[in-house]
């Protein structure tokens, strides 16, 4: 047989996208789908679908890409999976499926993640819904926060019958999809569509509704069947180092939702956004990389900083890829220890320390150490922290329900069911901040937990 | 959307907005906030509760002009795109008014800072409490809703900048004169008020509550624009506050802070005067 490569996504020019918020990576048409599809095996025991956290069967998918029956593609995702558009854009299949693809043992493994938006995104294009029937329980489910666990988990019971309401606190729905990811990833149209689609389905979903304070949990026990808790990790970490409250000094989430919330990387936009000379954002993870690449597209000299080398960078291989073809300038075992200001307060530069990797600890990751006399001072009028988020429990005021150690949300063995019965919580609210394929993942435990206590 | 009843000038610069919203008003308690957006593509504000209805699921707000989107939200009719609330936590001594049962409080509000301070009068009043409002602007011109909280509190001390009405001077020179008569004192206004009064109190040992009305985005704890230092440690005034304990607060820094946006604030408040044709 024939050995086909692997075929590459086609991407906007480096020297084009970084002039603008469009997206980066623009999908396969229909003839690249058809070619890469053709090089699944199809195998008898698929190892990718082990790999993926909802379980999708993708050699069927596949399969019906290959008899050009992009509809029957659909329809099989759809039974695994209610964001097929977000997961083809964001998932890291490096890490899953695409890892565990028999092809890639030899040579590069087959390109699902690609396939799977491009059946995503014919499904949106024309206007496909999933064909199952549903037939309506009188169930009702309540579930606080829209993110990619909470709109999972309505899909998964919606389409089973249940009457679901999802409260959010912002005045969209999508949480992480519309706050946190940028247009260039993650287009906030394709995560409007894959909205309404929940909405065709009967969800309800409610904005502006600060659980915990404008209705408590225990409110919602009275209304609702069963509650679950997906309201992730917002709460952005600091460094507590000297000088961070100086203007200048931004939190990734902020950058992020003035940029992606609230559009401020459009001139007209009326939410303002800090356009300096030369920024660095602290941290490696997805959160630094979209943060660093949307303030490279707002025309500032971007810069990120990372305390270990480039090994150890915590996110997507393709994000730091695109990120360094874009200019990004990668200062790799470097660390702040003093943001320096002017007498107004405004950031004219930070110390920074060299560091030195050294073992693996009992987590794997190599631990680091300043190397000594080492400072030394970089100019710079912006600083973003990237350095992760912790759980924001607003929700849970007024309600009994535990907390481990480290501040996340108690979960028996089951890794879904609270301390209190018939409120379950996933994501990142349980796990800390990790991936959106988790939290779907959790949404899907979710829903099957409630599904089966109400059989 | 939700339905707006009312929205007028009430002096010079400020507007009384009346929107209904049950979900919101239902559990609020005063010292709460709301976030306002005008259109779907405006700019998140925070509002800090005047007043409400709670049969009539019905919310008053007052907001001073003061840039391009309070501009803009002065040209709101029939109806608002978004308003979500109750925001951040409630005064301590509404919460739990037992606990300060017996203590004499005043009030010290700054121009349109008195908006916020009327629930908590009226609030406290109503279980029982001795409460004293002391009240500044520049001029005459610039104090609002004098009858209502005349209304609501004991007395009623005024200050002005030019003497056109009530003391010539600040309301700290007002409140230093009696500052004896009170156990705690909640101040709410500009920035460099509420620091000139929390200095005045910590030299005479009065416990006192500031509001502070910093940067902010989404109001919810998650982007951390309004975070303000509280002896000495980063605390997030959307969740943690609005209102810190007044000595406690680095004043200095977040009277910067406010400057942060200046130069683009300048620039939208043109361009929306531009869009507006004024």
């Amino acid at each position: 047989m024939e050995m086909i490569d692997r075929v590459k996504v086609r991407v906007q020019k480096p020297e084009d996208r970084v002039k603008n918020f469009e997206e980066v990576e623009l999908g396969f048409n229909e003839e690249e789908a058809l070619k890469e599809a053709s090089r699944c095996l199809n195998c008898q025991n698929p190892r990718c679908r082990t790999g993926c956290p909802v379980n999708i069967a993708i050699p069927d998918f596949i399969s019906a890409i290959k008899e050009e029956n992009f509809t029957e593609a659909y329809n099989i995702i759809s039974e695994f999976s209610a964001l097929p558009a977000v997961c083809g854009r964001v998932c890291p299949q490096e890490k899953q499926c695409e890892k565990l693809c028999v092809k890639g043992i030899k040579g590069e493994a087959v390109a699902i993640g690609a396939l799977e938006r491009f059946v995503a995104d014919y499904a949106i294009r024309n206007n496909i819904l999933s064909t199952r029937k549903v037939e309506k329980n009188n169930k009702r489910v309540a579930i606080i926060g829209s993110g990619p666990a909470g709109l999972t988990c309505a899909g998964d019971l919606a389409r089973n019958g249940y009457s679901v309401t999802i409260y959010e606190v912002l005045h969209k729905a999508g949480g992480v999809l519309v706050y946190g990811i940028p247009e260039f990833r993650l287009p906030k149209s394709i995560v409007e569509k894959e909205v309404d689609k929940l909405k065709a389905l009967g969800v309800r979903i409610l904005t502006n509704v600060p659980v915990g304070n404008a209705i408590t949990i225990d409110e919602l026990r009275k209304e609702y069947d069963d509650i679950f808790i997906a309201t992730g990790a917002g709460l952005p970490k600091f460094m507590n180092i000297p000088g961070e409250d100086a203007n200048g000094v931004f939190s990734a989430n902020e950058i992020l939702t003035r940029i992606n919330l609230m559009k401020s990387y459009k001139e007209d936009s009326k939410t303002p956004i800090k356009k300096g000379n030369k920024a660095y954002v602290i941290g490696g993870g997805n959160v630094a990389m979209d943060a660093v690449r949307s303030l490279k597209r707002l025309g500032i000299d971007a810069h990120l900083m990372y305390r270990r080398s480039e090994e150890e960078l915590p996110a997507r291989l393709t994000e730091v890829h695109h990120a360094k073809e874009e200019g990004i300038v990668f200062d790799l075992l470097t660390n702040p220890v003093k943001i320096i200001t002017d007498e107004n307060n405004n950031v004219t530069g930070m110390e920074v320390v060299d560091m030195v990797l050294g073992e693996p600890s009992e987590d794997g990751r190599r631990s680091v150490t300043e190397k000594e006399g080492s400072n030394h001072i970089v100019d710079c009028d912006m600083v973003v922290m990237a350095l992760g988020t912790g759980p924001n429990h607003e929700a849970l005021k007024e309600s009994d329900i535990k907390l481990t150690d480290r501040g996340l949300i108690e979960v028996d063995e089951s890794g879904i069911k609270t301390s209190i019965d018939n409120i379950y919580a996933g994501g990142d609210a349980v796990t800390g901040a990790a991936t959106v394929i988790l939290a779907m993942e959790a949404g899907k435990k979710a829903a099957k937990a409630i599904m089966e206590r109400n059989n | 959307m939700y339905k707006v009843l009312k929205n007028v000038p009430i002096s010079e610069n400020s507007y009384l907005m009346e929107v209904v919203a049950p979900l919101v008003v239902n559990k609020a308690i005063p010292g709460q906030f709301v976030i306002v957006m005008s259109k779907e593509d405006s700019e998140r504000i925070p509002l800090t509760i005047y007043d409400y209805d709670k049969e009539k699921g019905l919310l008053k707000l007052i907001y001073q002009v003061i840039g391009a989107s309070t501009l803009e939200m002065t040209k709101v009719k029939d109806e608002i795109f978004s308003v979500v609330g109750p925001l951040g936590r409630p005064n301590e001594m509404c919460k739990d008014p037992e606990i300060f049962k017996g203590k004499r409080l005043v009030y010290v509000a700054g121009g349109v800072g008195i908006a916020p301070c009327y629930p908590q009068v009226k609030y406290l009043k109503e279980r029982g409490f001795q409460v004293d409002i002391i009240y500044g602007a520049r001029n005459e011109g610039l104090l609002l809703i004098r009858d209502q909280i005349e209304k609501v509190a004991d007395h009623v001390y005024y200050a002005t900048d030019d003497g056109s009405y009530g003391t010539k001077g600040f309301v700290t020179n007002v409140l230093e004169e009696k500052i004896n008569d009170y156990d705690i004192c909640v101040a709410i206004g500009p920035f460099i008020m509420m620091k000139n009064v929390a200095e005045l109190t910590k030299k005479y040992n009065l416990k006192t509550i500031v509001s502070l009305n910093p940067l902010m985005v989404d109001g919810t704890g998650m982007c951390g624009a309004c975070r303000c230092e509280i002896e000495g440690k980063s605390k997030f005034a959307c969740v943690d506050g609005p209102e810190f304990d007044g000595h406690k607060v680095n004043f200095d820094v977040a009277i910067k802070r406010m400057n942060t946006y200046r130069e683009e604030e300048k620039k939208k408040l043109e361009e929306m005067k531009k869009a507006l044709g004024e």
